[in-house]
């Protein structure tokens, strides 16, 4: 689990958090939403120490990270997965070598351990067969299928995402959700996701948390949402005619069950 | 961000470069990887230069020297100096910080803009020591042995067109190259091929690793630090020549 308490972040005399305090569960896929330029990246490199928070406290399993020293967070650092919005993935290295480049910094393993695997968690996010291929060479949605093989390689506790949708058909989308909801639950692992993907938030929402303008506005689940009368949450959430009408149904289908 | 600012952010870039590898292993080989990069990627410029930068020094000497009562001796003495003391280890290098030093923060740049540099960090892994520290360590191993190479090259190709221009013959050359020579001279053009290879490679890290923005911003480091690195190479020519000559 991941707690966060009062944190605060400011660019200049930008405030960009303000006084955020949330709690992230373990085996769920907990949610930060909120439009562009509401801080959601900016959390999430707080949270993994990308940025100091000038103010507030993050605590890693009831470890405070704030407080921990370079060494130590470096140890846990390698409990952490990262997708990142545009894959990141090394342009210089094969698909193998990316996914492997953990095993290779980290362990102590054979190469022929550490080649299966990098087979296994290929297969899991279903791109057998592509070892050799390059970065390059990848689709949006392929590259951040490589950059979840690469963050779930060394099994980590906490797997962070931002935007993974970002970028990707309405299809693929769906099924990087699902990937990712899946190895959450598999792996029991706490996972952080930054989006504004309206079929995220509904699909596979089991915590949410929404920010405005830096600040904690909202927090529920994907079925809460539907029922929330905070009006700026409605306005972001189902902005366009159809999503309104989508809630309607999703309310009405709610009271009869 | 002012001067003072830079040269803090420059420090503290280098400071934390120095910290404990966590697989030896990778960090050799991509410390092999870079020499590889600025050293063998270079060689096709610095030979081509080398050779034509002998060459006309020994055409403008011969040019130069019209009076028969000096010695034909004096011809392969001039391409040797100034080649020794300043064309090898000082044209080379500011060449060198266009080539490498270009290449460098556009590496770094790019790694940073698409957060590459980030997913390191993540893995807990010390970017600045797996990525500026192989790339500084590469260059100051193959930068002084492509000025030697260099010297090498300035002093054939001066002695291949002296003796083809007909004014020296090459036993007189070869007799001039060895006459009045002074080995401090190596000496103090290797003492500026470390300085210098020191700057070409840790002054485009440093724009390179520090870039924000997109695309643009990553030309711009790279043109920046490519000035800003000739400029500091010119500078510290002076101070080493009022040092130690």
């Amino acid at each position: 689990m991941i707690e966060f308490k009062n944190i605060v972040k400011k660019f200049g005399d930008k405030l960009v958090l303000n006084d955020v305090s949330h709690k992230m569960e373990t085996g769920k896929t907990n949610l930060i939403i909120g439009t562009s330029g509401s801080g959601k990246t900016v959390l999430q490199k707080c949270l993994v120490g990308l940025f100091e928070p000038d103010e507030g406290e993050i605590i890693y399993d009831g470890t405070s990270f704030t407080q921990m020293s370079e060494e130590d967070r470096k140890l846990l650092r390698q409990q952490i997965g990262m997708l990142f919005q545009g894959s990141a993935l090394f342009d210089s290295m094969s698909v193998e070598d990316n996914v492997k480049f953990p095993l290779d910094m980290f362990t102590k393993l054979k190469q022929q351990e550490k080649l299966k695997r990098v087979n296994e968690v290929l297969e899991r996010v279903n791109l057998v067969g592509s070892n050799k291929k390059f970065p390059a060479e990848l689709s949006g949605g392929m590259k951040k299928r490589v950059g979840i093989a690469r963050a779930i390689v060394l099994n980590p506790k906490f797997l962070f995402c931002d935007e993974p949708n970002s970028g990707l058909d309405p299809q693929t989308s769906m099924l990087i959700d699902k990937l990712i909801s899946d190895i959450t639950k598999d792996y029991k692992m706490t996972t952080i996701i930054n989006t504004h993907d309206m079929n995220s938030v509904m699909e596979i929402g089991d915590n949410i948390l929404y920010l405005k303008d830096g600040k904690k506005e909202w927090t529920g689940n994907s079925k809460d949402i539907i029922f929330s009368e905070n009006k700026n949450l409605n306005q972001f959430i189902f902005a366009s005619e159809f999503l309104q009408d989508a809630k309607l149904h999703r309310m009405m289908e709610a009271k009869r069950i | 961000m002012n001067l003072f600012t830079h040269i803090g952010k420059y420090l503290l870039m280098l400071k934390g470069m120095f910290s404990k590898p966590e697989n030896p292993k990778l960090y050799w080989k991509e410390f092999m990887h870079q020499c590889s990069e600025i050293g063998v990627g270079s060689l096709g410029i610095v030979v081509i230069i080398s050779f034509f930068m002998g060459a006309v020094s020994a055409l403008q000497a011969v040019y130069q020297i019209v009076n028969p009562l000096i010695s034909k001796t004096i011809i392969p003495q001039i391409v040797r100096d100034t080649v020794i003391l300043e064309f090898a280890p000082t044209l080379i290098c500011i060449v060198l910080a266009g080539v490498i030093g270009s290449k460098i923060a556009s590496e770094l740049g790019n790694m940073r803009v698409s957060e590459q540099i980030d997913a390191l960090e993540i893995m807990g892994i010390n970017s600045k020591t797996y990525l500026v520290m192989p790339k500084i360590v590469a260059a100051i191993v193959m930068i002084p042995m492509l000025v030697i190479l260099s010297m090498v090259l300035g002093i054939a190709g001066g002695r291949i067109t002296a003796v083809a221009s007909g004014v020296v013959s090459a036993e007189t050359y070869d007799r001039g190259l060895i006459e009045l020579f002074l080995p401090y001279n190596v000496f103090f053009a290797m003492m500026k091929a470390y300085t210098f290879a020191f700057i070409i490679s840790s002054v485009p890290a440093y724009f390179g690793y520090n870039v924000s923005g997109g695309s643009l911003e990553i030309g711009r480091s790279s043109t920046k630090s490519v000035v800003v690195s000739c400029v500091l190479i010119l500078v510290a020519d002076y101070i080493l020549a009022q040092l130690l000559l």
